[in-house]
């Protein structure tokens, strides 16, 4: 009895081989020093009251970047294990892995790459700035906000667990059936890749839902939608792009789980199965999830060009003209990703042409920020930095994708490393310097100072070189014939030395996120010597720069009235002085219904996991349960009176003043 | 001052629902669903008219109950509902007819039954 | 944090009710996006019948037919219900409501009893992608009406207890909305399942 409740959990399920136990250690290492360094300085009460069961939107976006880094480095231990293997595994040398733990490795590198550091950078950038740049409190429905974070970290919690507990899918980061399936993967490592993604994938569909109608609904007055701030705009796209794109996704992961577990036949090699639909279903979701990643950056570039070329964007109608021309043909290219897969000419011309128009809009908006450059007075502050990068990395990679998107190329470098190369330089050139340049750049206003410059530059630097090492290997090397995914190679191909400069490259690109620890450390040592006392450090244009750093919880002591674009650089062309006016503020409590919620559905997917049904069940109920009872509850709001939010801004003034 | 008393059950302030609508919508629905139903069971006409018939009935209902049920027409501007149902429209017609054919077209090439009918008859394969 | 109750203008719960049903209709296009990929996916492996039998044989349209008014009057009572809660008659709510609940409810019976004849008979949704496909699609538009039943009779008991407070009048205006979605997706599985599968389409 008590066997049959504990489904497929066995002993044996704990990691039986080095690496995995290294891991392993690692994490409960790293879980358990937190855990006491939490209950020695008695910060259990303050972790739970200030941040978890926050609603507001800085927190959760603070909370959400943090996470991301944790798996940033986790997938980039990933990417280093990779290199180490495709470095040294020539020939008579097997590497450092076996072929099974370099499957899951890669699979897992991918996996937490986009959907736990990409898509977490996001939402936590979202969070933090689009209800500054818009004028408004917080978003429009803060509970969801919450329960959005917590289903993240329940994902993220349930990916880490494949470490300790069982493995994780070896089927790569998208799990094309039939691998996928029962047959040809009867462990619980697929599943936890469903299930991780399952969970997060609903946070984030939540998400997309809540910050669309944020940006429709509660923009400041006056602030009509052609006065918004590019970064909101681009937002705005990315979120209709996730409310649309990710039930796709949600359909595509319960079907295959339906096939693990109920024995239904959608992706099956057999029994009226057919597998690629779901090659089919995963991309018609997964092209547009690569265009909500890379929108709000090119929203993040044209508020740091814009800021630090001291000029107005150029061309802020035709930006968000290719904004949502890049949105609509989005839905429109996705069978390039498997031009290779037997279509016929019609089809994959159609594709293949519509892949090369969406490089249109695209190129106007590189252009566009070409031209705000042109005659600024530019400031090559550690933002302007990472965009320099993305446009070296992000155009040559994109050439790369134009010339795939001729079938006929395609044919020769579909899954090569040619093909690597081009996706990593656009998620990491475009997707990811664009995030971690936004971070440089908002940073002051949420912690109140500035990162430390030199610093942050050496970091770009290790970035950018590390990455060109790493990756412009690939490139050479796809063309010569390696196709991706190689536990091991012949020595005969000669591929050999160029798999180590490419291991070089990231031994640099691991120098460059040393110096962002470190100034991550020594910022906040030194940070009273780089406190943002106007709030304005970076000469700003957006409302975000007019209200103090760390911005308050309730952002605007009033709801500013907007009549320009970059309306925040014409009141200072105007007039300097900040009107004091103030009114009483309604803001969300506090509520630990988000991390009950997302605890019961970490039950629900390790119960489906581990085949411990009665846990599933009770999981699923007790998130129907929580959120019935959260609806009861009317006592969800309080009111901070003129007079708090005056002495509350006024402390913070006195602060200011003391450094 | 509590306004509690003053609560707001329609979605916008100044449209209030009517009975006539949803009688109307009712009726036309009841309606076109008995014409579908009769079509398909008892006409003998080819397939494809039939399915085409049957397809805009279904359009022409899912456009009753938009308006008549679910109020799509009686939006003040700017109309972000109907902004929002159309750019699902698009997505959900992409989807569906780009998969299809997307799906049909893996039969390319494949040898048709009849082209391999045609093979096995000449006996040289 | 004061004491100081939260008090909200007229015009500022008109405009967080605007805010609430406009989220929720995203939400519910989402949905459709969702039942659309189901759609796709039924459109392709509608006819991987692997040997056994179609829609054609499978269906049965008359009974099928009595379904579809059966959910289609609770649509309308549903509108019934809504009208009374605009008129604010307590009585007229809980009685249109739970003949709504009463009708999906039977609704749900005769979907149960379709599927378990199917099951009987060998054909599960085990035995080919077309009747996974079919199970699925059919089943998850059963799931959301079971979600809405349950969400129905909590504000049955809302509005009995609590009468027309601004949460529970906006409330019962999201179930509406999800209840006539519910409708519109049913109205295309009748006629991309059921009606072309009778012809077999």
């Amino acid at each position: 009895m008590f066997a049959n409740l504990l489904g497929r959990l066995h002993w044996s399920s704990l990691p039986q081989d080095a690496i995995t136990r290294g891991g392993a250690i690692m994490i409960v290492v790293l879980g358990l020093s937190a855990l006491v360094a939490l209950t020695v300085t008695h910060k259990w009460k303050w972790l739970w009251h200030e941040w978890f069961t926050a609603q507001d939107p800085k927190k959760i976006g603070v909370m959400y970047i943090v996470v991301s880094t944790l798996m940033l480095l986790r997938g980039f231990s990933d990417a280093l294990l990779m290199r180490a293997q495709q470095a040294t595994s020539v020939g008579s040398s097997t590497g450092i892995v076996d072929s099974y733990h370099f499957q899951q490795i890669f699979s897992a590198h991918g996996t937490i790459m986009i959907f736990f550091v990409a898509m977490g950078f996001m939402f936590g950038l979202i969070n933090l700035v689009l209800p500054l740049q818009i004028g408004a409190r917080d978003v429009a429905f803060p509970f969801l906000n919450s329960v959005s974070f917590w289903l993240f970290f329940a994902g993220m919690g349930l990916i880490n667990l494949s470490l300790l507990l069982g493995e994780f899918s070896a089927a790569g980061w998208l799990a094309y059936p039939p691998l996928s399936e029962l047959k040809y993967s009867p462990g619980v490592g697929v599943d936890y890749w469903i299930w991780a993604l399952q969970i997060a994938g609903v946070g984030s569909m939540l998400s997309g839902i809540n910050f669309l109608v944020t940006i429709i609904k509660m923009r400041a007055p006056g602030m009509t939608l052609m006065k918004m701030p590019m970064f909101a705009w681009s937002v705005m796209a990315s979120m209709s792009l996730v409310a649309f794109a990710f039930p796709i996704l949600t359909v595509t992961l319960a079907l295959l789980a339906l096939d693990r577990t109920l024995g239904m036949h959608f992706f099956t090699a057999g029994a009226g199965g057919n597998p690629m639909m779901y090659v089919n279903l995963i991309w018609a979701w997964g092209h547009p999830e690569v265009y909500i990643l890379v929108l709000p950056a090119f929203g993040i570039y044209s508020e740091i060009v814009s800021t630090f070329a001291r000029k107005k964007l150029f061309g802020y109608t035709s930006m968000v003209w290719a904004i949502w021309a890049i949105v609509l043909l989005s839905f429109t290219v996705w069978l390039h990703h498997f031009f290779t897969m037997g279509a016929g000419a019609n089809v994959n011309a159609f594709f293949g042409i519509m892949t090369g128009v969406i490089a249109i809009p695209t190129g106007v908006k590189i252009f566009n920020w070409l031209f705000t450059m042109y005659r600024g007075r530019i400031k090559f502050a550690t933002p302007m930095l990472w965009f320099m990068g993305f446009v070296v990395i992000f155009t040559i990679g994109g050439i790369m994708g134009v010339l795939m998107s001729v079938p006929a190329i395609d044919y020769q470098v579909h899954n090569s490393l040619f093909l690597v190369a081009h996706f990593h330089m656009m998620i990491v050139g475009g997707v990811l310097f664009g995030y971690l340049g936004g971070l440089t750049y908002w940073f002051p206003k949420i912690f109140g100072f500035r990162l430390n410059e030199r610093l942050g530059r050496y970091a770009f630097y290790g970035w950018f070189i590390g990455f060109l090492l790493a990756f412009t290997p690939l490139y050479i090397l796809g063309l010569m014939g390696a196709t991706r995914r190689l536990d091991h190679y012949d020595a005969s191909m000669g591929w050999q030395g160029l798999f180590i400069v490419a291991g070089i490259g990231v031994l640099f690109l691991a120098v460059g996120i040393a110096f962002q620890v470190l100034q991550l450390v020594v910022s906040i040592w030194q940070r009273d010597q780089h406190r943002d006392l106007t709030g304005d450090p970076w000469n700003g244009r957006t409302l975000e720069w007019s209200i103090p750093s760390p911005a308050p919880v309730y952002n605007f002591t009033t709801i500013p009235v907007i009549y320009e674009r970059d309306a925040f650089w014409v009141t200072k062309q105007m007039d300097g002085k900040r009107r004091k006016h103030y009114e009483d503020i309604v803001l969300p409590k506090n509520t630990g219904a988000g991390v009950w919620i997302a605890g019961f559905a970490f039950a629900v997917g390790f119960g489906m996991i581990w085949h411990m049904y009665w846990l599933a069940v009770i999981g699923l109920v007790g998130v129907v349960v929580t959120l019935i009872v959260r609806s009861m509850d009317e006592d969800t709001e309080y009111v901070m009176t003129a007079q708090e939010v005056e002495k509350h801004e006024n402390a913070l003034a006195r602060r200011r003043m003391a450094v | 001052m509590n306004e509690q008393s003053e609560s707001v059950i329609v979605e916008h302030p100044h449209e209030p629902l009517s009975l006539n609508k949803y009688i109307v919508g009712f009726v036309l629905s009841i309606g076109i669903t008995l014409g579908a139903y009769l079509l398909a069971t008892h006409q003998s006409y080819s397939k494809n008219f039939i399915m085409i018939m049957l397809a805009v009935l279904a359009v022409v209902q899912f456009v009753v109950q938009m308006v008549f049920f679910l109020h799509v027409g009686a939006e003040r501007k700017p109309r972000w509902k109907l902004f929002v149902m159309l750019m699902m429209l698009a997505v959900v017609l992409i989807l569906v007819f780009g998969s299809v054919w997307i799906m049909d077209n893996l039969d390319y090439r494949m040898t048709t039954d009849q082209v391999q009918t045609y093979l096995k008859s000449q006996d040289s394969l | 944090m004061s004491d100081t109750a939260v008090v909200l203008s007229e015009s500022e719960e008109v405009k967080n009710t605007e805010k609430t049903v406009f989220g929720f209709w995203v939400y519910l296009m989402t949905d459709c996006v969702l039942f659309a990929s189901l759609f796709a996916v039924y459109s392709v492996l509608h006819a991987n019948t692997f040997g056994g039998e179609g829609g054609q044989q499978l269906f049965d349209l008359p009974y099928v037919l009595g379904e579809t008014m059966l959910l289609l009057t609770s649509s309308f009572t549903c509108g019934l219900a809504l009208l009374a809660a605009q008129r604010r008659n307590k009585q007229q709510v809980l009685f249109w409501l739970g003949v709504t609940a009463a009708l999906g409810l039977s609704f749900l019976a005769m979907e149960l009893s379709e599927f378990r004849h199917l099951v009987a008979e060998g054909n599960s949704w085990r035995r080919s992608g077309f009747l996974s496909s079919y199970f699925t699609l059919v089943g998850t538009h059963g799931l959301h009406i079971t979600f809405g039943l349950i969400w129905m009779i909590t504000m049955m008991f809302y509005v009995a207890k609590k009468g027309f407070t601004n949460a529970v009048s906006k409330r019962l205006m999201l179930l509406s909305l999800f209840w006539h979605f519910l409708d519109v997706v049913w109205i295309f599985i009748f006629t991309i399942v059921y009606l072309f599968g009778a012809r077999g389409i």
